[in-house]
């Protein structure tokens, strides 16, 4: 039913917001949705937190950007190859990666995302090291080309809706019941008989991966990519959206990315003092809001139904 | 230049850094001891330190000694202000919304320094002049000696204080058993809070003195702290010898990888390592493995 609406929505917000500016703050809030989704199945529903998921987000669009611009392959086919070696990639460091818990899986992940980082920056041949990579291809099915804000807007959200109806389905299936089983003791869900250490790798993978296909995505849209949008501020961003958002709350996510988006949009207003603002905001959020939005609002809500009536029962 | 001379240079500089990273991996340690929170915003506090520093000097032409002194005081004091502000008021917060203060808190302090100060970079003058001086075939700036002798008195006086006068004592105690040591009549309140202002001072005194080497802004904070954040767990998370030999180990692969191998490389190399120490040996180096309880 939810699902219904949000689509509907999707379908209709671009009768409203049809021009080029907000509809571009559009394909960023889809492309955010789809990584704070990726990060929200690990961290929400598995428990386990990476500081390093920009650095994922970033080989997804290197890699598209690359195999694109440099080597003129099928965009689409780079969208595959993309999402299979990030893949790959995450299988193998999830193994030792996850063995870690708490600050030490932090620590691990904010350093794999930095050295991925530092990589872009320096591999300058391949990459075009920190001035970026430019005349990425958009992406095009015959002779129908995405080069246009709206035909874009429609594209990231296609992907971004495929995206929520697969992890509302993943999480409520046997895995997610599993991974939750894993979030709440670990040790508790290898006893009934959950293969803990396999199923966090698995769903470490599928979040790289997702966010490798925003990557792709990202790249074929703006046609540039540059070392600065994967950096570790991105990786905090994308836990802070989840985080406000709501842990373990697919709409959540998308509320969180959504607020995350549009918050610096408005705050450009505030000029030098948009970080100061945002700081606060994250502080502020976590101390007051800690079940996050996808708690929060039903609990505002209930509680100004509550005080709206008994305002209204004392007039009668 | 010889190979062997160069090796010498590389170990001078990455000792010196190496300190660096120990004082803040130090500082590190100290406040997850007391709370088990990882302060993010631990980076910042080093930053501050130098950029105080200049202030005081540039701009109220104050002797170096009382500018450093004054620095020192300053940063502890957003320190403090900064634990009672953000982690006191938190009673039964998960790890992960302390993570995510802490970087709230780090974003925070990261712009109000930038709006004071600009984002210029900025480099203090050198505590005693910069003429070098040979020792055998590698030379080392007076700086580099400030540097070691500041930290060793810093991390002497910090095993002093946690061994032999009660307040280290108690504080040592609530490392080891919250309830406990609040049973025995152990104010935590006040342990935890001394944790920040200790952990800020040494904080801002690795920002001061390391600022004439590699010039100082408002955003050196980050690295500088993450660098720290290796030292510490490498060591295991400990409030001393072994963050330091840790912070060491860190600043000389570094210094040697930056010159041996590639200089773009230098800060992969240290997560490179970190991760590698994690991988094989989780409870750090000089850590003991810890059992985990369920």
């Amino acid at each position: 039913m939810k699902f219904l609406v949000l689509a509907l929505l999707v379908l209709l917000l671009p009768l409203v917001a049809h021009e080029g500016y907000l509809l571009n703050v559009l394909v960023f809030v889809g492309i955010h949705s789809i990584l704070a989704l990726a990060l929200n199945l690990l961290l929400g529903y598995a428990g386990q937190i990476s500081l390093g998921h920009a650095g994922f987000f970033g080989l997804g669009a290197y890699i598209s950007g690359i195999l694109t611009a440099t080597y003129s392959l099928n965009p689409w086919l780079a969208m595959v190859i993309a999402a299979a070696a990030v893949t790959l990639l995450a299988f193998a460091v999830g193994f030792p990666i996850l063995k870690l818990k708490g600050h030490y899986l932090a620590m691990a992940t904010l350093g794999l995302g930095i050295i991925i980082y530092i990589v872009f920056n320096e591999a300058v041949d391949q990459t075009g090291g920190p001035s970026g990579l430019s005349g990425i291809p958009n992406l095009s099915i015959g002779a129908y080309s995405f080069d246009s804000d709206m035909r874009n807007y429609y594209l990231i959200w296609t992907f971004a809706l495929v995206a929520i109806g697969l992890s509302l389905n993943l999480v409520h299936s046997r895995i997610g019941r599993a991974l939750r089983a894993i979030h709440d003791s670990e040790v508790a869900a290898r006893v009934i008989g959950v293969n803990a250490r396999l199923l966090k790798v698995q769903i470490f993978a599928l979040s790289a991966a997702l966010s490798a296909v925003a990557g792709s995505l990202y790249a074929h849209t703006m046609t540039f990519v540059a070392p600065a949008s994967f950096g570790f501020n991105f990786s905090v961003e994308l836990v802070t959206m989840v985080i406000i958002g709501g842990l373990a709350s697919i709409y959540g996510s998308l509320l969180g990315a959504a607020l995350l988006t549009v918050l610096p949009e408005l705050l450009r207003a505030f000029q030098d003092y948009d970080i100061i603002i945002y700081g606060l905001l994250l502080i502020l959020m976590t101390m007051f809001l800690p079940g996050g939005l996808a708690k929060g609002l039903p609990q505002a809500a209930s509680y100004l139904k509550t005080k709206f009536g008994k305002g209204s029962s004392a007039d009668a | 230049m010889e190979l062997s001379d160069q090796i010498a240079q590389y170990l001078v500089s990455g000792l010196s850094t190496g300190a660096i990273y120990a004082l803040i991996g130090i500082g590190f340690a100290i406040i997850y001891n007391s709370t088990e929170i990882i302060n993010f915003a631990q980076g910042e506090l080093v930053m501050l330190g130098g950029m105080f520093a200049l202030f005081f000097i540039n701009f109220l032409h104050l002797p170096l000694p009382v500018a450093v002194l004054l620095a020192v005081v300053s940063t502890t004091a957003a320190g403090v202000l900064f634990e009672r502000l953000t982690i006191r008021p938190l009673k039964s917060a998960t790890p992960l919304s302390l993570i995510i203060i802490t970087i709230g808190g780090s974003i925070l302090i990261r712009g109000i320094a930038m709006l004071v100060w600009g984002k210029d970079t900025h480099a203090l003058p050198a505590f005693s002049g910069s003429e070098p001086i040979l020792i055998g075939t590698a030379t080392i700036l007076p700086q580099h000696l400030w540097i070691f002798a500041l930290t060793v008195l810093a991390i002497v006086m910090n095993k002093f204080f946690f061994n032999y006068t009660i307040t280290g004592k108690a504080m040592r105690a609530c490392a080891v058993n919250k309830r406990a040591a609040g049973l025995v009549g152990i104010d935590v309140r006040k342990m935890v809070l001394f944790s920040f202002a200790i952990s800020a001072s040494l904080g801002s005194l690795a920002g001061i003195i390391v600022a004439p080497l590699t010039m100082t802004s408002y955003d050196v904070g980050i690295m500088l702290g993450l660098k720290g954040f290796c030292a510490a767990i490498i060591g295991g998370l400990s409030a001393g010898v072994g963050t330091v030999l840790g912070g060491l180990l860190l600043g000389i692969l570094e210094s040697l990888g930056a010159g041996l191998i590639s200089s773009g490389y230098k800060d992969a190399i240290a997560f490179i390592i970190l991760l590698l120490i994690l991988f094989i040996r989780p409870q750090g180096l000089f850590g003991k493995a810890e059992t985990e309880r369920v």
